[in-house]
């Protein structure tokens, strides 16, 4: 078959084909992609032969490859037909003749730049690079508390671009709350938690659209506020809110990633709903309420959540780029007076009351919370700040 | 058997402020045991009164959690590394609990 079709197409013959035959494949280098794109052009690096035959396995398919002048795009339509694409071709004159020709670009230049300064340093990251930067803009996290532990978590997801975050938390900033919650400060003292991050986050990146939730988590409203995100993050600071946040994880089969901190120690992994342990399967118990008295002035390192909280916040861009090995089945645990880290292998409990049979999915329940806030307040169930 | 023991924060004033212990046994239960001998009350905060493990701790043998194993039958190699591992709720914990 090859040899039936050349191997060139003009701007021309492209621009009047219907939209959606073709699938148009930009390999242009890192530098060049400031000035925009070919609409629907997807991005697979400067050499996409093998990223092709991977994410593209129909060798039918009508791929279009467009460099900046056409002549690398027509070496690797060779290298396409070759392996039996017989419908690769190359886009005659590249981008450039075809920007030359004032023809139809996506998105507008401006922003398109703006992105790439901003993201550059992990655009430079081959497993992230321009896909990857595109998932997390498409990506919908919700951070549950705007505390020691969320507020990295917002900094860094928001810094990355990761283009919405939920934030639920029902609390008000607490000048208490600013030895560790780093995403507040002394202005923002008395005004909703959600208000307040969203506020940082607005003067750190536009690109990110913030969702407040300022309301307590519960049985009732938790699966309303949770569906939809592809990633849910625990900032919580109770058994309450883990036990309701990982049985709504399994409802919405939403991946969990989970942190906890306690004085200089911390955990963190991850719950993927159906395919690992999850925190039932850890913990199949909260601890009796007898054995929880009013919480004691214990105290935690500021330092220790923003160390919990920014593995979570890696966990969650890990997952949402389909990177690396996620803290699946595994515990991360942390102590921060020896400094050491230590990897614990966890199971998913094949009798495990929550996640064993996927027919049967748990009650959403609201737990008594035994621990009361340091101010000796009864709270009920809720997401509060870590 | 000589086995290294990790004690969680929340834990060590049971075994009065010690963060690694050394202790003996030739099973999993027989180390909490050696350690309840010399620590008096130990063994009432991590184990119920028929004698099984509290379900909001774990005990993880050289990283593998015991109760896939044989749980507190579970044999201990020498220089062993136990660790004990309570459910932390970002701040939370029994006796001591603190918002974090």
């Amino acid at each position: 078959m090859t040899g039936d079709l050349p191997l060139e197409i003009t701007p021309e013959q492209l621009a009047i084909r219907p939209a959606g035959e073709s699938v148009i494949v930009d390999m242009r280098f890192q530098g060049q992609l400031g000035r925009g794109r070919l609409r629907g052009a997807r991005w697979l690096g400067p050499d996409p032969v093998e990223a092709i035959a991977t994410e593209i396995p129909d060798t039918g398919a009508a791929i279009v490859l467009v460099c900046a002048e056409g002549i690398r795009s027509l070496a690797a339509a060779r290298a396409l037909r070759d392996r039996g694409y017989r419908r690769a071709v190359s886009l005659a004159g590249g981008f450039e003749r075809w920007r030359a020709e004032g023809r139809d670009r996506e998105p507008p230049v401006g922003r398109e730049a703006a992105r790439l300064a901003r993201y550059s340093r992990q655009l430079l990251l081959p497993e992230i690079g321009e896909a990857g930067q595109e998932r997390l803009l498409a990506s919908k996290v919700v951070v549950v508390g705007a505390g020691g532990l969320g507020s990295p978590v917002i900094l860094y997801l928001a810094a990355a671009g990761v283009g919405t975050l939920g934030i639920v938390d029902f609390d008000v900033v607490d000048v208490t709350n600013l030895q560790r919650q780093v995403v507040h400060n002394l202005d923002r003292v008395g005004r909703p938690k959600v208000e307040s991050a969203a506020e940082t986050i607005g003067h750190l990146n536009p690109d990110v659209t913030v969702i407040p939730h300022p309301e307590r988590l519960s049985a009732a409203n938790a699966l309303g506020v949770l569906a939809g995100y592809d990633v849910i993050v625990d900032g919580g600071d109770n058994f309450p809110v883990r036990y309701l946040l990982n049985d709504a994880s399994l409802h919405l089969r939403i991946p969990l990633v989970h942190g906890s901190v306690y004085r200089f120690e911390g955990q963190a992994t991850v719950f993927l709903p159906y395919e690992g342990p999850c925190y039932r399967c850890l913990f199949p118990e909260p601890p009796p309420p007898e054995m929880a008295p009013a919480c004691a002035e214990a105290g935690v390192l500021g330092a220790l959540p923003g160390i919990i909280g920014s593995v979570e916040a890696v966990e969650a861009i890990k997952l949402l780029v389909g990177i690396g090995e996620p803290l699946v089945g595994r515990l991360l645990t942390y102590d921060s007076l020896v400094q050491e880290f230590h990897t614990l292998q966890i199971r998913r409990d094949p009798g495990c009351p929550a996640c064993s049979d996927e027919q049967r999915v748990p009650e959403l329940v609201d737990y008594d919370d035994a621990c009361r806030p340091g101010d000796g307040v009864p709270r009920p169930p809720s997401p509060g700040p870590a | 058997m000589s086995v290294q023991v990790r004690i969680p924060t929340v834990l060590r004033p049971q075994v009065g402020g010690q963060a690694v212990l050394v202790a003996e046994g030739a099973t999993v239960g027989e180390v909490l045991g050696f350690i309840e001998a010399s620590h008096p009350g130990f063994g009432a905060v991590v184990l119920e009164a028929n004698g099984t493990l509290k379900r909001f701790l774990n005990v993880f043998l050289n990283d593998e959690d015991v109760r896939y194993r044989q749980g507190l039958d579970t044999p201990v190699p020498e220089d062993s590394t136990l660790v004990i591992l309570p459910a932390v709720a970002g701040g939370s914990f029994p006796a001591t609990m603190q918002t974090a």
